[in-house]
């Protein structure tokens, strides 16, 4: 089954293009991708429960794992006890583990 | 130890200006770690990420001197992590594009720097195991 | 291995670089025998207008001769074989009209996207 990370570095308060990697995210799992959503530097902000945090929890329902870089959550004072559902941090490890076992990787 | 993979990261940012430098290094570092061979192409601004004429400086408004304040300076960063990528058993490959160089007269750049062309991305990317692309904004 | 670039940075540095430096990237590894896609997306969808216009700046008695072509650049990039493709609601979106554009880009609907990055090996995003 091909894998894909989605790097999101981008966050919804300050750009609206996160749209992207949530509607690629969407359409790859649909076509029965495993699929995963790493969330780093401010693309963790939405990881709290707020605002924000309705879509990546949606995006875990639909199968994708959801994941937040634990340094960019402590960068910023986010306990990772509190994140929103379906969202878990994990260190950065995640990415050279993708990129090492074939994954197509996309950083935006 | 894992596997040794080849990988290739290209990167845009100068130094200083966004958080995706330190993420690249942070990759770099889990890479090196694991020995693998990292190639890094850096194109645009990222070629200052190596400049040899960087400098640390002190910090007067924590009042730290340039020892106390032991200022993060990328070129001695990227310098450890090719000593930790060796160590590890890999090595570290990193490529800054000549013209980028040139218009940017970011000549002087630290042991281990060389200079390439687009060519080579293409070329490095084709001999690694994957490849990373960490674009400006 | 086939690559897919998609390029989705627009206008950043190109008056100073004198071209966009990504499809100039894309150009200069073509010629190095790079088996490579491109497709547009974001603001970068307008970069496929044929009007752009960026010439005639002057700093003091310096004049820029070389101004950045970038639809021209594109369209150069077709001739040497490379796909060039849009996402056709961001055209949309901008209210630009397919017969503003270069000839020979090919839309890919949003809902495709996905589709579309599957059929390659490899996926840069710039």
């Amino acid at each position: 089954m091909p894998r894909y990370l989605l790097i999101e570095s981008r966050d919804p308060f300050d750009s609206n293009d996160t749209g992207f990697c949530r509607d690629l995210a969407t359409q790859l799992a649909a076509a029965k991708n495993e699929v995963t959503l790493f969330l780093v530097q401010n693309g963790v902000l939405p990881a709290r429960s707020g605002a924000h945090s309705g879509d990546l929890t949606k995006l875990a329902g639909a199968g994708i794992r959801v994941l937040a870089d634990s340094f960019s959550l402590r960068e910023r004072g986010i306990d990772e006890k509190r994140l929103a559902s379906g969202v878990a941090a994990a260190p950065l490890d995640v990415v050279i583990d993708a990129l090492s076992e074939g994954a197509k990787v996309i950083w935006h | 130890m894992a596997d040794k993979k080849t990988i290739t990261i290209a990167i845009m940012d100068a130094p200083y200006e966004s958080g995706r430098s330190t993420t690249t290094l942070r990759l770099i570092e889990i890479a090196a770690k694991r020995g693998y061979n990292i190639n890094v192409f850096a194109y645009e601004g990222a070629v200052l990420q190596p400049f040899s004429a960087q400098k640390p400086h002190p910090n007067a408004v924590h009042g730290r001197s340039v020892e106390e304040e032991n200022h993060f300076i990328p070129k001695d960063a990227i310098a450890a992590l090719m000593r930790s990528a060796e160590q590890n058993g890999g090595k570290i490959d990193w490529v800054n594009c000549g013209l980028c160089v040139d218009e940017r007269g970011a000549v002087d750049a630290i042991p281990g720097v060389r200079r390439g062309s687009p060519a080579d991305f293409w070329q490095l990317a084709e001999a690694s195991d994957n490849t990373l692309v960490i674009a400006t904004r | 291995m086939k690559t897919l670039s998609i390029i989705e940075s627009a206008y950043r540095a190109t008056i100073e670089e004198q071209d966009d430096t990504i499809v100039w990237l894309h150009g200069a590894m073509k010629g190095a025998g790079a088996d490579l896609t491109v497709l547009l997306r974001g603001n970068a969808v307008n970069y496929l207008v044929q009007r752009q216009d960026a010439a005639g700046l002057a700093f003091g008695d310096w004049r820029q001769t070389q101004p950045p072509t970038i639809a021209s650049d594109l369209a150069a990039l077709a001739a040497k074989g490379v796909d060039i493709c849009y996402v056709a609601e961001d055209l949309s979106d901008r209210g630009i009209e397919r017969n503003e554009l270069i000839n020979g880009a090919q839309p890919v609907v949003r809902q495709s996207v996905a589709e579309f990055v599957g059929r390659y090996g490899r996926v840069w995003y710039w």
